[in-house]
């Protein structure tokens, strides 16, 4: 019997150590800046859609999404935005979660079929709160809404460097009311579509 | 096998009962632990009384007769402003002096700086603020005197702005502008009026707060992928990510000394207070008795207290001891700053129509909104140069 228990110790303390040594292993990706901050990738800094921000390849995606997230592109500076197109595939989320709940995996889905029959086209998720919160605290959390509805993007096949993020925390109620149901309303990740600079 | 997993799902228990009984979610309002300094004043009255009561109330003074003083103060405002200080019992002169120069508030701003000199303070009454003002639907960063006069917006960026923080020497700000319709940080030299933009990352760039000694910046960036807690040089370079977690990171502030940043994030759901060294390691948990949700820290300049918003229905402003211990909860409000005196600090208070701006003194618990502010239909983030 005691002899169990000190076999089950051992067997924690071990799996505790892995865990450990695993953490402390992971290395984020290498980004260079330039002056301006923008990230460079490759030898130079690239400014256009389809070689910005040069990310993992389909396998590592996964992975990076289970340990560090999933790196960003150089965005898409100079697009222009389109906001009705979309519109109708507004995400909601619940109190204080950025999960994207099943219900709404349609939407991601009418998103990733638009941008793959839209070729030349990328997509801006933008995160949105409530106002209970504070307010940075809604704005990383409105950022964590679009994250996550980035990382469904990617795993519906599109890829990440066409998926910018930005949050406005509070900052830009839907409905300015006080009510649970104006609190849902506003819980949420809209999508702008950004067009190539003509 | 069946036992290791008894065992770790026991331990998760346990540590869950552990975190139900933290919360208590009913604030406590304690009243002012520390009783206020009775001042009497005579031969002052109109606009420099007015100036000179909210002066020394935010700082812990209250008003009363003769008899019942400690400090005895008085002097007069015709055109210069005159006026004496004087310690009741040990019957000595502590200020006594004719300004001039400037306006009349400019003046009483000075004298009440010079009383609380003489007793040893910090004086705050000439430093500036800088906050968020709305001007629907957009907003724009604004600068003021300490007492919210002489509002001047500082950007016409068209959008939204966030987060104003004061670099050190009183001259420019860090804040996070739409601008670009991303959320990006800038850097604003308010002496010559230029700016650069200092944090373009993808994603956003959120929440930026220099170091005491102005050579780093603490930032949320999303760049990764995830919102985390990142510190840059100030004169730019690659970002050193501090934090690697899915859960979200906001609203870092520095210790004095500039080796620690402290920071509101989750464990296990439940939100926290964090510090971590800013050269890296591993986060350590600033416990906090009797409150819960804690977010928007802010060090005080002597090191010894972290104020912070706890969120339940509504919002309160707390202080907790730097090590972590028992929280006071003080008034309704979001998101402190600490003046340089270590005991005022501003906040934004929740009003009919939008957020107004307000002074409390810690030790004594006494607040006061300060007068409205033209330009803006509401104000929040307040930020105090140091």
């Amino acid at each position: 019997m005691k002899l169990i228990k000190f076999a089950n110790l051992l067997a924690f303390a071990i799996a505790i150590t892995i865990g450990a040594v695993g953490c402390r292993t992971q290395h984020p990706n290498v980004i260079k800046f330039d002056e301006q901050g923008r990230p460079i990738t490759g030898s130079g800094a690239d400014q256009t859609a389809g070689t910005a921000g040069k990310l993992d390849t389909d396998s590592s995606i996964a992975k990076s999404a289970d340990t560090t997230g999933i790196a960003m592109g150089n965005g898409h500076p100079g697009w222009g935005e389109e906001r009705e197109a979309l519109k109708a595939d507004t995400i909601h989320f619940e109190y204080d979660s950025a999960t994207v709940k099943p219900a709404e995996h349609s939407k991601v889905t009418a998103v990733a079929d638009y941008l793959k029959s839209n070729s030349a086209n990328a997509v801006k998720v933008e995160g949105h709160c409530d106002e209970r919160g504070t307010d940075e605290y809604n704005r990383s959390l409105g950022e964590r809404r679009a994250q996550a509805i980035r990382t469904e993007l990617v795993k519906a096949g599109v890829d990440a460097s066409r998926v910018d993020t930005v949050s406005f925390g509070r900052d830009r109620p839907v409905d300015t009311g006080h009510s649970d149901a104006s609190h849902r309303k506003n819980r949420r990740g809209e999508f702008v579509v950004l067009t190539p600079p003509k | 096998m069946n036992r290791f997993y008894t065992c770790i799902i026991s331990g998760l228990f346990i540590t869950g009962a552990a975190i139900a009984q933290e919360e208590i979610p009913i604030p406590k309002f304690i009243e002012g632990q520390a009783k206020p300094i009775w001042l009497s004043v005579s031969g002052i009255n109109g606009e420099a009384l007015e100036v000179l009561q909210f002066d020394l109330y935010v700082q812990g003074f209250n008003f009363t007769n003769v008899d019942g003083a400690q400090y005895l103060i008085s002097g007069s405002a015709n055109g210069n402003f005159q006026g004496r200080a004087m310690d009741k019992f040990n019957k000595s002169t502590l200020v006594s002096h004719s300004y001039s120069g400037e306006s009349l508030r400019r003046q009483v701003h000075q004298f009440a700086d010079d009383f609380v000199s003489a007793l040893q303070r910090k004086p705050i009454c000439r430093t500036k603020i800088a906050f968020k003002g709305e001007t629907r639907p957009n907003s724009e960063i604004f600068v003021a005197d300490f007492d919210g006069q002489n509002a001047k917006k500082v950007t016409q960026d068209g959008s939204i702005v966030a987060a104003p923080s004061w670099a050190p020497g009183r001259s420019a700000l860090y804040y996070t502008s739409y601008k670009f319709n991303h959320a990006d940080i800038f850097h604003h030299d308010l002496t010559s009026g230029d700016r650069t933009t200092y944090a373009l990352f993808g994603g956003s760039n959120m929440s930026p707060a220099p170091s005491p000694d102005g050579s780093k910046v603490a930032m949320i960036l999303s760049k990764d992928g995830w919102t985390d807690l990142y510190v840059r040089s100030s004169a730019g370079g690659d970002p050193l990510r501090l934090t690697k977690s899915p859960q979200d990171e906001s609203s870092p502030c520095w210790s004095p000394n500039n080796e620690w940043i402290c920071f509101a994030s989750k464990d296990a759901e439940h939100r926290v207070l964090k510090k971590i060294s800013a050269s890296g390691g591993q986060a350590q948990r600033i416990g906090i008795g009797g409150v819960i949700n804690p977010t928007e820290p802010d060090w005080s300049p002597d090191g010894k207290w972290i104020a912070f918003t706890s969120q339940t229905r509504t919002f309160q402003i707390c202080v907790v001891p730097a090590a972590g211990g028992d929280a006071r909860v003080l008034c309704e409000g979001e998101d402190p700053s600490w003046a340089p005196n270590s005991r005022t600090l501003i906040c934004a208070r929740r009003g009919e129509n939008g957020y107004v701006l307000s002074l409390l003194d810690v030790p004594t618990g006494q607040v006061k909104d300060v007068s409205r502010i033209s330009g803006s239909n509401s104000q929040s983030q307040p930020s105090w140069a140091r």
